[in-house]
């Protein structure tokens, strides 16, 4: 198989970080988007009849955890969903790309490109009842939580009918179930800690991921939050989103251990490949079933790459090569991956995945074009100040600049 | 150390009288006859309320109306509250309700505000607003701008509460006033009470509030008693954010002053009227963000002298506020340029003596208003 072939290939060509690191023990997660495996014959003719896909077995490493099953029941349906949702992300996040770069975009602006089937595989083992935190790389998340492309754009773009109404640009999106967007690296942590408090309050059976990336895992409240989170037993899945740099930082540089999904101590951990949209889904489902079955919290993994620099204003070439980039970009490809294994398994055809390529983009570019005639904010007192407290309950007025700006509610 | 041997010294002293040695207890021990016998209606259902009592009925209340409502945070359960002030909830509520955290202020109150985010209405006690420092990302980032952010539609309901700004005898680190702080914080709403009505009604509006508010208590007032009106003990009382209370009536200066200092400031007025017959108006703020800047240039307008006293570090402060408030909006009315009695710009020094330097006193207030009305 060609996917094996180009694994086991993979030359120790990086730097001294810690993928290579890890690539010296015996048997470690794969970033390999097509590891899984599906019998051809198995796969039924029904696009909503269940059939099984084989993991590869360097789909996860397990910390004081018994493994997941190495199966992941799917259709056909969803298979095709999930690249269609990979195939969407990733052309909005060229499209947030090209209009910071066109300077439509102000800001700061973090792009999810290459690490589309975290967010895909997580939101494909969730429902909307369970909830997703995650820091400022959240397009993707946003928009796998039901927000529209046109809102996500249309935020980026500062319209008054972004997301959040052209208040939180970026990096600040909420949606339901989902809580953002958040932008003080490591403090959402916590705060996923609280939605899963709030679950259980409730007497909900339902999950939070909580996600954070390598660099962040290093905060001290990530810990705290750890420690409450395994002293109540609350339901939460901490994510760490490991594309190996926290900004410009390799991991090794920045962290003691690399092996993020072990630093819950005594929290059992989950690495995945988190190239695999597949390997991704069979974890948060594992992880959510865990939650549920009142065992407390998991810390996974997903080993992924960003090809992009940590923002736009980064081109992402000073700390790693361009050969390391474009080896991932050409053989760990999340959607390329997927779609190979879709055309083995007689999942579908290659037309049929182009139909959907060229049906996803056009829909992505129509909601874009929709978001870039939406108009900003007007610029009047009211809008400035509107929402700075819940509505009926505001302050009898906040100040201008000048006392004669004051804005009386 | 200093946070597990301090309760406890605590609980003695609540018991007992209050050791002689702490002088800023000392000159305080209660509130003086002139001061309970002012503002209050003469109503025989009148009952005595400490602080603290009035802030653990406000408590009991809200987790009694209100299943959404839990109380966190250290010590606040099993130990009965670190100053008391839980105590016995959760022999009531139970420990769903009443819950106990570790000592890590960023991570329980990170988690107590994505409780909230989620809909719940949770009271985050801290030991102190010292320790608050550690989560005040959270309190700010996490919780008073997530709705701004969010467009309006992610709100954060949640109290942050503890005592706050100078105890007795603690040195630097635990002597902090935070009302500055908070209060320059869009997002956040503040208050600051005084007497056990203040701690009571201002509490239980704020835990009712469906903004993140912060309740800057005062571990000096915890043992003070106060008469508690018949309709301030009812359940459903509480007082409104952005409204100062008139304490005492005046002509002659308005004294804007919040917390203990309003005590220090009644004793004060009525020092000053005794000496020189003069008549001191005295605002309680009770709210300092918002700030009821209405009843600060009424009172002006009446007086026109003002004087701000507050125990928080003088730069950029409380006080500095609410002169630069008067200047902009009461200017015209006054007599005399607007003065203010703070804290000195030191860290709160460990000795008595020295310590008693650092903030203000009924005899600093008496002494800077009498210059100030050139008696």
């Amino acid at each position: 198989m060609l996917s094996r072939a180009l694994r086991t290939s993979r030359p120790a060509g990086l730097r001294s970080n810690a993928f290579s690191r890890v690539a010296l023990s015996k048997r470690t997660v794969t970033t390999d988007a097509a590891s899984a495996h599906a019998d051809k014959d198995a796969v039924p003719q029904e696009d909503d009849k269940p059939f099984q896909v084989q993991l590869s077995d360097e789909s996860f490493e397990t910390y004081e955890l018994d493994p997941p099953a190495y199966t992941l029941d799917t259709t056909k349906k969803e298979l095709k969903q999930m690249y269609r949702d990979m195939v969407s992300t990733r052309r909005m996040e060229m499209a947030a790309d090209r209009l910071y770069k066109e300077k439509k975009i102000r800001g700061f602006c973090h792009l999810s490109t290459g690490q589309e089937a975290v967010a895909t595989g997580i939101e494909h083992a969730l429902t909307k009842e369970d909830d997703i935190i995650t820091a400022y790389r959240c397009h993707g998340f946003a928009y796998m939580r039901g927000a529209s492309v046109k809102s996500i754009i249309g935020e980026l773009l500062g319209r008054r009918h972004g997301i959040a109404y052209g208040k939180g640009g970026s990096m600040h999106m909420f949606a339901k179930g989902f809580y953002g967007g958040n932008g003080i690296v490591g403090a959402q942590v916590p705060v996923g800690a609280g939605l899963a408090f709030a679950h259980q309050y409730n007497g909900n059976k339902n999950t939070t991921v909580a996600l954070y990336g390598d660099g962040a895992s290093n905060q001290g409240q990530v810990f705290e939050a750890f420690n409450m989170a395994k002293l109540w037993k609350l339901p939460i899945l901490f994510g760490c989103e490991n594309n190996k740099y926290g900004m410009g930082t390799a991991a090794n540089r920045s962290s003691a251990s690399t092996e993020y999904y072990k630093r819950g101590q005594y929290i059992p951990g989950l690495k995945v490949n988190g190239m695999d949209v597949l390997a991704v889904k069979a974890a948060v489902a594992f992880g959510k079933a865990y939650t549920a079955a009142g065992h407390g919290p998991m810390v996974i993994e997903y080993v992924t790459y960003r090809y992009g620099g940590h923002s736009m204003s980064d081109p992402g070439t000073t700390y790693r090569t361009r050969e390391e980039i474009q080896r991932m970009r050409s053989t760990q490809d999340p959607i390329a991956g997927l779609k190979q294994k879709l055309i083995e398994w007689n999942v579908t055809t290659e037309d049929e995945l182009k139909t959907i390529d060229k049906e996803s983009r056009a829909a992505v570019d129509a909601e874009v074009k929709e978001a870039e005639e939406m108009l900003p904010p007007d610029a009047t007192p009211q809008i400035l100040f509107e929402d700075i407290y819940v509505r009926g309950s505001e302050p009898q007025f906040m100040r201008g600049r000048v006392p004669e700006e004051n804005y009386y509610y | 150390m200093s946070r597990l041997l301090r309760p406890a010294s605590r609980i003695v002293s609540a018991a007992s009288v209050r050791p002689v040695a702490r002088s800023a207890v000392q000159s305080f021990p209660r509130v003086p006859a002139i001061v309970q016998s002012r503002g209050y209606a003469k109503e025989s259902g009148n009952k005595e309320y400490t602080v603290r009592d009035a802030l653990n009925e406000a408590l009991a209340e809200e987790l009694e109306l209100n299943p959404k409502v839990f109380v966190l945070g250290e010590e606040v359960a099993q130990y009965n509250g670190a100053y008391k002030v839980t105590k016995g909830l959760l022999d009531r509520f139970g420990e769903k309700r009443v819950i106990d955290s570790p000592i890590t202020e960023s991570g329980f109150c990170g988690l107590t505000v994505g409780a909230a985010l989620a809909g719940l209405h949770p009271v985050c006690e801290f030991m102190t607003f010292n320790f608050a420092m550690q989560a005040i990302d959270q309190i700010i980032n996490s919780a008073a701008k997530t709705h701004y952010m969010s467009g309006g539609i992610q709100p954060c309901n949640i109290t942050f509460r503890g005592p706050n700004g100078f105890a007795a005898g603690v040195a630097a680190q635990h002597s902090q006033d935070y009302s500055a702080w908070y209060g320059s914080i869009p997002g956040l709403k503040v208050v600051s009470p005084w007497s056990a009505e203040d701690a009571k009604g201002l509490l239980k509006a704020a835990i009712r509030d469906p903004n993140p508010v912060c309740v800057l208590e005062n571990e000096l007032l915890y043992g003070q008693s106060f008469p508690m009106s018949e309709a301030a003990q009812k359940d459903d009382f509480v007082i409104p954010f952005g409204k100062a209370k008139i304490e005492r009536q005046g002509k002659d200066l308005t004294i804007v002053t919040q917390s203990r200092c309003v005590g220090q400031s009644l004793i004060a007025a009525e020092a000053l009227k005794k000496k020189y017959g003069v008549e001191v108006e005295v605002i309680n703020l009770r709210s300092i963000k918002p700030l009821d800047v209405e009843s600060i240039v009424k009172s002006v307008k009446k007086t026109h002298r003002l004087m701000a006293v507050e125990s928080g570090f003088p730069a950029f402060g409380v006080g500095a506020e609410i002169l630069a408030l008067t200047m902009e909006y009461a200017f015209d009315y006054l007599d005399a340029p607007a003065a203010r009695v703070t804290g000195a710009e030191v860290p709160t020094p460990y000795a008595a003596k020295l310590e008693d330097m650092a903030f203000p006193n009924e005899s600093v207030i008496e002494n800077y208003a009498k210059k100030l009305l050139r008696l």
